[in-house]
């Protein structure tokens, strides 16, 4: 993109968005109702009914009108099955942190063994290699038999989730460490504590961040599943819960806004990313 | 005879060869002394385990035999006694060239305070003319300026020993001399020891007191040991005015070039040859029998560009 026009991209983003709106307003443009059942079939069935063909797909209009509800209100609290918005999120993020908060306090000290030990590298490779792939969905009936309380069970959920990503990458960061940089702490006589600090840590961290980078994105991802399992709070189960309802609208402004949240942690880890990277 | 200051004896590298087969021999039966304040320079070609002595010198390789005895001990495992230039200067990139220096410092002196440290540290980039980037990542510096550096954080430890693993190798040839001038001078004031790889005749003529010659690999060892035999105080500028330079220069080269291969294992001169004793040579001085005579109708060996010297890096 060149400099001179910085503000063709936001300008066809806008377009992009006009015409995806469009395209929606159209698709869901419904003239106005003629009664098509029969008046005393409409008073048997109810009030739904009588509208015929009325799909439960709302409006831009609709959706438009329901997100200024949220965001004028995200924090209010009426039951167990009506709380705002926000409050879902907070329940939400403070799972994935806590999860993803305790996964890196396991995964990099943990990673840091591995990659320093070739021995302990091929030892717990094979239990790597296998429990990678699985689904952290999976877990979950195991943890909520062992654990029997459904939030904790979620947390936990996201700790294996965000666990290999960052166990993974510290190993292969540590392990890459340049030969050289350790041979100069060697004939310093840098004790070993100092060296993992001064060191290895500062040479592997733009590889263990881009770990916790990937880590938080699956986390904010495995999220909304876990939370539609184990339910009573949080984003996915007010997903879940609005499907019940058929409230369309309601499940289109929470995608909006777990986009927007997962997009506001994945350029906070990138920030910390590029505080850590260096030039060679 | 005392003993030297550093003293190598039957140093020998082995790679255990595919089953069944003999070890893969990269050098044997090296001994070779360096006394102190004495700057040895080691040249031979690639693959004769340049590298490898100088590592284990450094205590960072383990030789399959023999012994390093440094200041009457054996040299086991890396130590700030020996500091070490490595070739491709390996500064740690996040650190400012400061904080480079530093982190050898504070190892050496752990007790002193983090004023005392960054005094020590700057009194040494300036000596190598750096006063003025202490804040600069290496990243930003230029390659010549990265390499001086790295001499700084070695001569800053004042380690007894330094050990430099062709530092000037990646270098354009300007910088390369201003940079030889300098650890000349730095050489010369503070009569560090020294034990330095290179593959460039010259550098090795202008900087060393001796000039160790490596056979060629498998089976290297330490061919001659020839003794530079020109006043200490010299300049790049006015070394080659001198008539024993191009006698020194001529017996390196035609070592390298003729004479390097000639000491496998059943070649005739390797059957003269004790490596316990390698011969002592002064080009020009002793019987006349090393000044080579030029092919006729060859020209004298054309003298490298000499760069003026105030061309910064």
């Amino acid at each position: 993109m060149r400099s001179a026009r910085p503000w063709l991209a936001p300008l066809l983003s806008a377009l992009f968005l006009a015409l995806l709106v469009g395209v929606w307003y159209l698709a869901t443009y419904q003239p106005a109702a003629e009664a098509t059942v029969d008046s005393e079939y409409a008073a048997l069935v109810g009030q739904a009914a009588s509208t015929g063909a009325k799909s439960a797909m709302p409006t831009p209009g609709e959706v438009g009108a329901k997100l200024w509800e949220h965001l004028s209100d995200p924090f209010y609290d009426r039951g167990t099955n009506d709380k705002g918005i926000g409050i879902q999120l907070l329940y939400s993020i403070g799972r994935v942190l806590l999860g993803f908060g305790l996964a890196a306090l396991v995964a990099i000290p943990l990673g840091f063994v591995i990659g320093m030990s070739p021995l302990i590298y091929k030892a717990l490779d094979p239990f790597i290699q296998v429990l990678k792939p699985v689904s952290p969905l999976a877990w979950m009936p195991l943890a909520l038999y062992t654990i029997k309380d459904s939030g904790i069970s979620a947390i936990f959920v996201i700790f294996i989730c965000s666990l290999w990503p960052m166990l993974v990458n510290t190993a292969f960061g540590v392990a890459g460490v340049r030969r050289d940089w350790l041979n100069v702490a060697r004939t310093l006589e840098v004790s070993r504590l100092r060296t993992a600090f001064q060191v290895i840590l500062p040479a592997a961290a733009p590889t263990i961040m881009t770990g916790m980078r990937i880590s938080i994105g699956i986390a904010w991802l495995v999220i909304v599943a876990a939370e539609m399992l184990v339910g009573g709070t949080g984003i996915g189960y007010f997903v879940w819960n609005e499907w019940n309802n058929l409230s369309i609208a309601n499940i289109i402004s929470a995608i909006l806004f777990i986009g927007l949240i997962g997009m506001a942690l994945d350029t906070l880890l990138a920030r910390l990313a590029r505080a850590v990277t260096y030039r060679e | 005879m005392t003993q030297p200051f550093l003293k190598v004896e039957a140093l020998a590298k082995r790679y255990p060869g595919p089953a069944g087969k003999p070890a893969n021999t990269v050098f044997e039966n090296i001994h070779f002394g360096i006394a102190k304040g004495e700057f040895a320079c080691i040249v031979g070609h690639s693959g004769c385990g340049k590298t490898t002595i100088l590592n284990v010198l450094a205590g960072l390789d383990e030789a399959s035999e023999g012994v390093v005895i440094m200041d009457g001990r054996e040299v086991r495992g890396p130590s700030l006694d020996r500091g070490v230039v490595f070739q491709g200067h390996a500064l740690l990139p996040w650190l400012s060239t400061l904080k480079n220096v530093e982190f050898g410092v504070r190892s050496r002196w752990p007790q002193w305070t983090p004023k005392q440290i960054e005094a020590h540290s700057i009194r040494y980039l300036e000596m190598v003319g750096l006063g003025h980037a202490l804040h600069k990542k290496p990243a930003e510096l230029s390659g010549g300026m990265k390499q001086r550096v790295g001499i700084a954080r070695a001569f800053a430890i004042q380690p007894k020993m330094l050990l430099l693993d062709e530092p000037f190798g990646a270098l354009d040839a300007l910088t390369r001399g201003t940079i030889q001038d300098e650890l000349l001078a730095i050489v010369q004031a503070t009569h560090q020891t020294v034990f330095m790889i290179t593959h460039d005749v010259d550098e090795a003529i202008l900087l060393a007191d001796k000039v160790l010659l490596m056979s060629n690999g498998p089976h290297a060892r330490i061919a001659e040991i020839v003794d530079i035999t020109m006043p200490r105080d010299r300049s790049r500028a006015t070394i080659h005015h001198d008539p024993q330079y191009y006698r020194i220069r001529n017996h390196l080269v035609d070592f390298l070039v003729n004479r390097s291969r000639d000491y496998a294992a059943g070649a005739p001169a390797a059957a003269a040859h004790d490596p316990r004793n390698p011969p002592l040579v002064r080009p020009g001085l002793e019987g006349g029998a090393e000044v080579l005579p030029l092919p006729a109708g060859a020209a004298p060996a054309a003298p490298q560009l000499k760069p003026v010297s105030s061309a910064s890096a």
